[in-house]
C-alpha cells in the first residue's frame, strides 16, 4: 500500500526546484501541517510565508507577490480556500491574472468525519465558474508530481485539490503517461467498448478496477482519467465515448456543476448518448471515514461497476 | 516640490473627472473628488511610477483598493502620461471600452484589478513581502476609502502587515466620513481609527488630505519610519473642490450631475483655482 498522499509529492516536487528556483514561494494559513508542506518550511524559510488562519489574506498576498514576480503556492484546506477566499480568487488571482496556484488539500469528503464545514463537495463548480481559472484533480501521486512539474512551468491561474490520504498507486515511476490538459486513457479506445468511465481525482482508481470487474463479466469498459477538469479534454471525451452505449462520470463531488456536468454537456453537443453522472449527493453526506462514506454512496469499484451495468441493460 | 503648481493640476483634474461622469452617464464623483489630492500627491510627488519605468522591478507600486474612483485614478494616469486624456474621456464606460468603471489592468499603469473592497492592503502585503525579499528599494502604496474599512479582510492585512514589520507599505484612509448610506459613524463607527491601526503595529498619522502640502510632509515621515508599515488617515471632504452644491453631500456618493450642476462645479473648481494661483 503505497503511504505518500498527493499532499506530499507536491511538497517533495517543489522542494526539489525550491533550491534553484528562489521565486518559488509556499504560503499556509496554519496549514504547513495539513499540508505536509513542513519540510518546506523548515527548509526554505525565506520562501515561505505563514498568513496565520486567514485564506482571504493568503491568496491575495499571493496575488501581490505574483505580480512582483514571485511563484506562489498556496495552501489551505480546499472547504476554506474555495469558498473563504473565492473572491480573492476570482478577483485577485483570475481577473488580475496572477501566477497563483492555489493547492486546495483534504479535498473532498477527506475530513468526512468533520461535518459539511470541512467538505470541499463545491469546490470544481466553484472553480470552473469562474473565467481564466484551470482546475486540477491529480490522481495518484506520480500524477500530482508530473502535474506540479507542468505548473511550475507556466505562469496562469490554477486551482488544484487533493485528497488528505495516500491513495493507491495507478502510474509509476517510470511509467506515468502524461501531456499537460490531455485526460491519461487507461485501456484502449476502440469500437467494441461498452462504456466509457470518465473520473478525476481519488475516484480514478476505483473507475479502473469497476473496469476489471466489468472485464469479467465480458463489458468492455475504458478509463479516462480526466485531472484536467478545466479544461476540460474535450477530443478525449468525445473519442472515448466512440460507439459506447453509456458514458459514466465518477467524482467525489456534489451532482452539479462537477465534471460530470462538463461531460454530459460536450457528450449531449457532439456525440448523444446516455450519461450517467455518479457522484456524492445534493445533501450532507453521511459521517464516517472517507472509504466508509465513499461505500455508503456506492462510489467504489463494485458500485461504480454495478451501476454501468445497471445502465447497460 | 510644486505645492501650488500640483494643487492647480489637482483642481484641473477634477474637470477631467467631471467630463468623464457627463458623457458616461456614471460614476462616483464625491470619492473622486476627495481622494484627488492624495492620488497627485502619489504620482507626482511622491511615487517613483511613470510610462517609462513601469518594467523595472524596482519601481514603486501602487493599489487602488477604493476601485469605484477610478476616474480620478483614470485622469491621473492620463496626466502622467500612460494613456490620453480625450481618449479616457471618450471612452470610459463605453461599450466594449478598456476603461471601465473600476480599474483594469489591461489598461497601462495599472498594477492589479479592484472594485470589490478590502483586496487593496492584503494584495499590497504581498508585494511589500516580495519587493523586501528581493531587496528592493521599492515602496508599495494603496488608497482605501473609511467605508471600506468595514470588510474584514482589511484588517487581515492590517494584521499581517504588523506582524511582518512591513516598512516599505504605506496604506492611506481617503476619510471623508461619508459613504453610499450616510456617514460613515453611522453606518459602521470607526471613531477610536487611529488607535485600531495603531494596535495593529502600524506607524499611524493624521493630516488634512485635500491638501497637498501636508500630504508631501505626511509621505516623506511615512519613509523615515524603517521598522512598521505606516497608515496615513487623510482627513478629507467628500466632494471636495465641487463647491457648496457637493461637498460633505451623501447623495454625492454616486450622482450624475445635471447640466446646470455641471456648470457651478465648473464655476467652484475655477473659484478654488484662483484662490490657489494668489496664495
Amino acid at each position: 500500500m503505497n503511504k505518500i498522499p498527493n499532499r506530499q509529492a507536491i511538497c517533495e516536487t517543489l522542494m526539489a526546484h525550491a533550491k534553484e528556483d528562489k521565486r518559488i514561494i509556499a504560503l499556509c494559513s496554519d496549514s504547513r501541517g495539513s499540508a505536509s508542506m513542513t519540510p518546506f518550511f523548515n527548509e526554505f524559510p525565506a520562501q515561505s510565508v505563514e498568513v496565520g488562519i486567514a485564506e482571504q489574506n493568503l491568496v491575495s498576498i499571493a496575488a501581490g507577490m505574483a505580480h512582483c514576480g514571485e511563484k506562489p503556492y498556496c495552501f489551505s484546506p480546499a472547504c476554506f480556500l474555495s469558498t473563504r477566499s473565492y473572491e480573492q480568487a476570482k478577483v485577485d488571482v483570475a481577473y488580475s491574472n496572477t501566477n497563483v496556484k492555489l493547492i486546495g488539500i483534504s479535498g473532498g469528503i477527506s475530513y468526512g468525519e468533520l461535518g459539511m464545514s470541512h467538505h470541499s463537495a463545491q469546490d470544481i463548480a466553484a472553480m470552473s465558474a469562474i473565467p481564466n481559472m484551470r482546475v486540477y484533480l491529480p490522481s495518484d501521486r506520480f500524477q500530482t508530481e508530473k502535474l506540479i512539474e507542468n505548473l511550475l512551468k507556466d505562469e496562469k491561474p490554477a486551482y488544484v485539490r487533493v485528497g488528505r490520504n495516500p491513495v493507491e498507486d495507478i502510474y509509476g515511476e517510470d511509467n506515468c503517461p502524461f501531456e499537460m490538459d490531455r485526460a491519461t486513457v487507461n485501456g484502449e479506445i476502440d469500437a467494441q467498448n461498452d462504456v466509457a468511465i470518465i473520473a478525476c481525482g481519488e475516484m480514478v482508481r476505483p473507475s479502473i478496477e469497476a473496469a476489471a470487474i466489468l472485464k469479467a463479466k465480458g463489458i468492455k469498459a475504458v478509463v479516462l482519467d480526466m485531472y484536467c477538469v478545466k479544461p476540460l479534454d474535450r477530443a478525449a471525451v468525445v473519442k472515448a465515448a466512440g460507439n459506447a452505449r453509456l458514458v459514466l462520470t465518477v467524482e467525489e463531488h456534489a451532482p452539479y456543476g462537477g465534471l460530470g456536468s462538463s461531460v454530459a454537456v460536450e457528450v449531449a453537443a457532439k456525440c448523444p448518448r446516455k450519461v450517467i453522472t455518479m457522484a456524492l449527493p445534493d445533501d450532507h453526506v453521511i459521517t464516517g471515514k472517507s472509504p466508509a462514506v465513499f461505500d455508503y454512496y456506492g462510489l467504489n469499484a463494485d458500485g461504480i461497476a454495478r451501476k454501468a451495468m445497471e445502465n447497460l441493460e | 516640490m510644486d505645492v501650488k503648481a500640483l494643487t492647480l493640476k489637482s483642481l484641473e483634474l477634477r474637470k477631467v473627472v467631471l467630463e468623464m461622469i457627463m458623457k458616461s452617464g456614471g460614476g462616483h464623483i464625491g470619492g473622486d473628488f476627495s481622494v484627488m489630492d492624495i492620488l497627485v500627491t502619489l504620482y507626482f510627488d511622491q511615487m517613483n511610477i511613470s510610462p517609462e519605468n513601469m518594467d523595472d522591478e524596482n519601481r514603486d507600486y501602487f493599489v487602488m483598493s477604493k476601485g469605484h474612483s477610478v476616474e480620478s485614478y483614470y485622469a491621473v494616469l492620463a496626466a502622467k502620461g500612460f494613456f490620453g486624456t480625450d481618449t479616457v474621456i471618450n471612452e470610459f464606460s463605453q461599450f466594449g471600452s478598456k476603461f471601465i468603471g473600476h480599474p483594469n489592468n489591461e489598461l497601462p499603469g495599472i498594477e492589479m484589478n479592484s472594485g470589490s473592497l478590502g483586496h487593496g492592503l492584503p494584495v499590497c502585503v504581498g508585494m511589500a513581502l516580495a519587493c523586501r525579499k528581493e531587496n528592493r528599494p521599492s515602496r508599495v502604496y494603496t488608497v482605501m476609502g473609511d467605508g471600506e474599512l468595514a470588510e474584514g479582510s482589511v484588517w487581515e492585512g492590517f494584521m499581517a502587515a504588523g506582524h511582518y514589520r512591513l516598512s516599505n507599505l504605506c496604506a492611506v484612509v481617503d476619510r471623508n466620513r461619508l459613504q453610499i448610506s450616510g456617514t460613515t459613524e453611522q453606518v459602521m463607527t470607526h471613531e477610536n481609527l487611529h488607535a485600531q491601526i495603531e494596535s495593529f503595529g502600524w506607524n499611524v498619522i493624521e493630516t488634512e488630505g485635500n491638501d497637498i502640502a501636508k500630504l508631501h510632509e505626511a509621505f516623506d515621515q511615512a519613509r523615515a519610519v524603517t521598522d512598521r508599515p505606516t497608515c496615513i488617515i487623510a482627513n478629507t471632504i467628500k466632494g471636495y473642490g465641487g463647491g457648496e452644491i457637493m461637498e460633505n453631500k451623501v447623495a454625492w456618493h454616486h450622482h450624475v450631475p445635471t447640466k446646470e450642476e455641471y456648470e457651478e462645479i465648473v464655476k467652484a473648481i475655477d473659484a478654488k483655482k484662483e484662490v490657489a494661483l494668489h496664495e
